[in-house]
């Protein structure tokens, strides 16, 4: 913890990240509370003050049907981060385990798992999305579905490479000549071995997750209206560039900050793990 | 003495056709209950391979490993695994870096379902001090630990499921000098007082003489020589045992007395 601590003060841009992604984390969870207009994050109509530029009522303004653009980038950061957990929590213990076993078992299996991993690999991860959207309904869930088929062979590469090499550690052999079974090995021995690299490439892709899901929504492929979605806003405003400078500059911000901040905390994550091992 | 372990024209060929490296040749030898066989030879002479093809990590080309009299299957049962275990080289790499030394110590434990929870742990805590460690040590990660106090740890690990033939490759090559003594005092102590049965690997002949009832020479995958140690280091039979022998630098009487000086220091410590 100490050392941890060290790491952390020792480097302001790593708690720069701790703060931007705390910020980010406590915005989405207490959306309810500290949004003005939590009622602005559905289907809102408010012609009065539609299209305005920031004022003290709507601190980042309103858009072009008057709800307060700060109310619903809180929202969409709840959105955001949902999409983000939703995605890592099927796509790395899927890639995980095939990164594991391919690793550890080699021959055959390692043949089958790692070509199947290159597959998707060699497609672009958006084109993949895109023509996923394309064929299934746009909605949150399918977004999901979409990013976690894209997401899942980067772990499994990365998980592969790492257990290969500590198949050939001794604990390993160790650990075959007392019989411990296959399950034991993959799970017990290589796996907390490989944690480190794992959290760390997480903590990394939740921004890019982030991003992704975004591109989606600009594209018109993701999160579908009156849900607040950073990405499909950017794309709604960008029309009104440079007038209604706000319904732009604002979503694009709250990508910057998210992305920005979790890409700190995993280089912060990275020094704080690797150098344990 | 009867004999524990015999092999029986055991064979090893890696890869097929031009490219096959025959790596163990038709090699046949008894391991006696109770003695320290000391399996001799320079880098790629078979040695670790043969020990593996006795641990069941590789499957023999052809031959057979009997253990008490009865042959062992390659597929091995979980009480086959019991009954030899393993030193390995390296302390640094044979203990898992994210397990605690105990849950390391005990895993051939829970492997084969000896006793309770509490059993085990009692078990963990008697052979670490078996081993001249403090079983406080259990809940530690190697990392806190010394390259001897580790080996301590992977002897311990081998010696917890009370299994009567250890295989010791190269136990002490990767040790510094005063440690190497310590470790195969003590494994020297262990075998008269637990009745063990070693094969020991090892290119290290000085270590040979101090520790092996008996010592079989390999060169190039065969059996060259097999005799007493004192007999091979009388008389040897062969030019590649003379040539192995002639290569251990020889220790001049003074190096002799500082050695014996610093042992017996040791002892009184």
């Amino acid at each position: 913890m100490n050392r941890t601590m060290v790491i952390l003060f020792r480097n302001p841009l790593s708690l720069l990240g701790l703060l931007l992604v705390t910020l980010v984390v406590v915005l989405a969870v207490f959306a309810d509370f500290i949004a003005p207009f939590p009622e602005h994050r559905g289907a809102v109509v408010d012609f009065v003050y539609f299209n305005k530029a920031p004022t003290a009522r709507n601190i980042m303004g309103t858009d072009l049907v008057g709800r307060d653009l700060f109310s619903r980038i809180i929202y969409a950061y709840r959105i955001s981060l949902i999409l983000g957990v939703v995605v890592l929590a099927i796509a790395v213990p899927i890639g995980v385990i095939v990164g594991l076993f391919a690793g550890y078992l080699g021959g055959k299996s390692e043949f089958v798992l790692m070509r199947l991993t290159d597959v998707f690999l060699s497609i672009p991860p958006l084109v993949l999305a895109i023509a996923m959207m394309g064929v299934l309904e746009p909605t949150l869930l399918n977004a999901m579905l979409a990013v976690t088929a894209m997401w899942w062979p980067w772990y499994a590469r990365l998980v592969y490479n790492v257990a290969r090499s500590e198949r050939e550690e001794g604990y390993v052999l160790a650990a075959e000549v007392i019989g411990a079974s296959k399950y034991h090995i993959v799970f017990r021995e290589i796996l907390p071995n490989c944690l480190p690299a794992i959290i760390t490439k997480m903590t990394l892709d939740m921004g890019f997750v982030i991003i992704i899901a975004s591109s989606l929504s600009f594209l018109g492929l993701g999160v579908q209206p009156p849900t607040p979605d950073l990405g499909s806003m950017v794309a709604e405003g960008a029309r009104y560039l440079p007038d209604s400078w706000w319904l732009t500059v604002f979503p694009g911000l709250a990508i910057l900050i998210a992305v920005f901040g979790f890409n700190l905390i995993g280089d912060a994550l990275r020094e704080i793990l690797g150098a344990e091992q | 003495m009867s004999a524990i372990l015999s092999l029986k024209g055991l064979n090893k060929v890696f890869g097929r056709g031009r490219s096959a490296v025959h790596a163990v040749k038709d090699v046949s030898l008894d391991v006696a209950q109770g003695e320290c066989l000391a399996i001799v030879g320079e880098s790629g002479s078979g040695k670790t391979t043969l020990a593996n093809m006795i641990l069941g990590v590789i499957p023999a080309s052809s031959g057979s490993i009997e253990l008490n009299g009865v042959a062992l299957p390659h597929k091995r049962t979980l009480e086959h695994r019991r009954a030899i275990q393993l030193v390995q080289q390296n302390p640094l790499s044979s203990l898992n870096p994210k397990r605690s030394v105990g849950a390391s110590v005990r895993l051939g434990l829970d492997v084969y379902e000896i006793g309770d929870r509490a059993d085990r742990e009692g078990k963990v805590e008697a052979v670490l001090s078996d081993v001249g460690l403090d079983p406080e040590l259990r809940k530690r990660s190697p990392a806190a630990l010394s390259g001897g106090q580790r080996q301590r740890v992977a002897i311990a690990r081998a010696l917890a499921c009370d299994s009567r033939l250890i295989v010791l490759d190269e136990p002490t090559s990767a040790l510094d000098v005063l440690v190497q003594a310590r470790v195969l005092r003590l494994l020297d102590t262990l075998r008269r007082e637990k009745g063990l049965t070693y094969l020991f690997i090892t290119h290290d002949l000085s270590v040979v003489r101090n520790i092996a009832d008996r010592v079989a020479v390999f060169n190039a995958g065969s059996l060259v020589e097999f005799a007493d140690t004192e007999t091979l280091f009388n008389s040897p039979q062969q030019d590649y045992t003379r040539q192995l022998i002639s290569a251990v630098p020889v220790l001049s009487a003074e190096e002799l007395n500082f050695r014996s000086a610093l042992q017996s220091r040791e002892h009184k410590e």
